[in-house]
């Protein structure tokens, strides 16, 4: 082969350049404006006498508190350490089982009739079930997280393998790709951004999940905490177990995003 | 000449919910060794499914499909296929796009990567190796879906309706390129189009399909020398070729009964 052409064509873009985008700043300033002004409201409200709310001063002391006497980290912990567990039991499960139904029609027309009626069952109705079946030791709390996480992730990259443009398949075939090949070079890459939206729906499934779980029976995390602190009407406990909840949500989806702006940079967004 | 490739009564039918749909009837077409084909018919008459059927990626239904004289038995790196939506794999770099074929092949990682430079370049794309297809223009996608084509050397190259979705200058610079590659290396084409212009200005022959059902309704010579060029396009004996052509695409009723 000869270079015939190596020049550059009027109608092509200037050569790409490496340039991280600036966060507009005016969007943060706005953004802490708006918490602090969420924050004074809170503060008025309390000031104002609304029937036992507690103000953001005292939430701060009693997380403090929490935080000094090791109880918040314990807490912590004991939910995260139920979430993961849940989250990467059913997640690891759902991808494999998922790209087995996006790839296979049999496994589809086997699997599929289940997940779509356990999804119709909110997971926190498994709960009695769960108890009954595996007592009320971590087990039947990690199932249902487990499950959440699981049905959420399963129908997002099964829809992702269906998806899959089949003219890449095709292009990949043409160039000699086998099978084999084709799934890993073309259908795991293609469908990654179904099965990370997946994961972020599956993550804030099994989050939710796990309070209500522990509100009902558990030892320790930070739905117990909050439902102790109900019995002795202890509201600045159940605002820091509240606050705890929404900051760990938001850092996990954060996370998640952060993997997915890396492993889907490639989509073109219209 | 020898022949390339050799459709021999080929015939294709679609079911459909309550019918089946006859899309191509008894198709008889020889393409020699390096001759540049243009198809052109009105959309529907099946001409994605001739060429999908030379690629291997639809069989047919009745009759055989001969590449050099034996029968096509599912796609194969000897038969390069340019698709009109591009099919660039969009998490791949350019040149990782380029070098997918060539990964599938035994060649030696040096020879691997002076094989996917030599392509990029062929098709003007230096600067651009490592840029995601996401940030080309339509015609530059195309030019990488076009190396690697290239990269893997196949003896037939495919093409369906490859510029179709380019605007007008860019198509032209792509035909004078593909022309220019072409008779430098004198692949076998088969190029589908809706553009008369296009496929007179590219072949050798025309191949004119009709629809309903589809089929070949006839084969125009293009007695033009090469190089190609852009006085050619405006002579009065191209302008006889593509009123030729023009006529039996869009006057088939009147053609047929004649
Ligand atoms: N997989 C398929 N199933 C049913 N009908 C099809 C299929 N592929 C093509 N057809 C039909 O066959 C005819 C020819 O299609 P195609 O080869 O794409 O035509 P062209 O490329 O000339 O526009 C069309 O009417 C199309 O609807
Ligand atoms: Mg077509």
């Amino acid at each position: 082969m000869t270079a015939l052409s190596v020049s550059q064509r009027p109608g092509d873009p200037p050569a790409p350049r490496r340039r991280r985008a600036r966060r507009p700043a005016r969007g943060i300033v706005l953004n802490v404006v708006a918490v602090a002004a969420g924050l004074a409201a809170w503060t008025g409200l309390s000031a104002s006498g609304i029937q036992g709310l507690t103000g953001p001063v005292e939430v701060a002391v009693r997380g403090a508190e929490l935080i000094a006497d090791g109880t918040l980290t314990a807490d912590l912990l004991a939910s995260l350490r139920r979430v993961f567990t849940g989250f990467a039991l059913g997640t690891a499960l759902a991808v494999p089982v998922g790209f087995l139904m996006g790839w296979y029609a049999t496994a589809r027309a086997l699997i599929e009739p289940y997940v779509q009626f356990f999804r119709t069952i909110p997971p926190l109705a498994i709960i009695p079930l769960a108890i009954l079946l595996m007592g009320i030791g971590e087990t039947p709390k990690v199932f249902v997280i487990f499950l959440a996480a699981f049905l959420s992730s399963v129908v997002a990259t099964f829809q992702g393998v269906m998806d899959v443009d089949k003219t890449l398949i095709n292009a990949a075939r043409v160039l000699g790709a086998s099978d084999r090949v084709i799934f890993l070079k073309v259908v795991v890459p293609a469908s990654t951004p179904f099965i990370i939206v997946g994961m972020r729906v599956g993550l804030g499934a099994a989050w939710g999940t796990l309070v209500a779980a522990e509100l009902i029976a558990a030892q320790e995390g930070l739905g117990y905490r909050m439902q102790q602190a109900q019995l002795y009407y202890d509201l600045p406990t159940i605002f820091v177990g509240l606050i705890s909840i929404g900051v760990l949500g938001l850092a996990m989806d954060r996370l998640l995003q952060l993997a997915e702006r890396r492993l889907t940079g490639w989509q073109e967004r219209r | 000449m020898t022949t390339k490739i050799s459709f021999r009564g080929v015939s294709k039918t679609f079911a459909l919910k309550d019918t089946d749909f006859l899309a191509l009837d008894r198709v008889d077409l020889d393409i020699a060794d390096r001759e540049f084909v243009t198809v052109v018919g009105p959309s529907g008459c099946g001409k994605s499914t001739l060429m999908s059927m030379a690629a291997g990626l639809v069989e047919p239904g009745t009759g055989e499909i001969l590449l050099d004289g034996a029968p096509v038995a599912g796609p194969g790196p000897d038969r390069g296929v340019i698709f009109q939506q591009y099919a660039l794999f969009p998490w791949l770099t350019v040149r990782k796009n380029v070098e997918f074929g060539l990964n599938l092949a035994p060649v030696p990682a040096q020879e691997r990567r002076e094989r996917a430079q030599r392509a990029i370049d062929l098709v003007g794309l230096t600067d651009f190796a490592d840029a995601l297809p996401k940030t080309l223009s339509g015609g530059m996608k195309q030019r990488c879906a076009i190396a690697r084509a290239y990269a893997v050397n196949p003896k037939v190259l495919l093409m369906d309706e490859p510029f179709g979705a380019l605007d007008a200058l860019t198509r032209v610079q792509l035909q004078d390129q593909l022309l220019d590659t072409w008779s430098q290396e004198r692949r076998t084409v088969m190029f589908i189009t809706h553009d008369v212009d296009e496929a007179v200005y590219l072949a050798n022959r025309v191949i004119v399909m009709a629809a309903r059902p589809g089929r070949v309704h006839r084969v125009i010579d293009v007695d033009l020398p090469y190089p190609r060029t852009e006085e050619l396009r405006l002579s009065p004996e191209f302008a006889r070729i593509r009123n030729e052509v023009w006529h039996s695409v869009y006057h088939q009723t009147s053609a047929h009964a004649e």
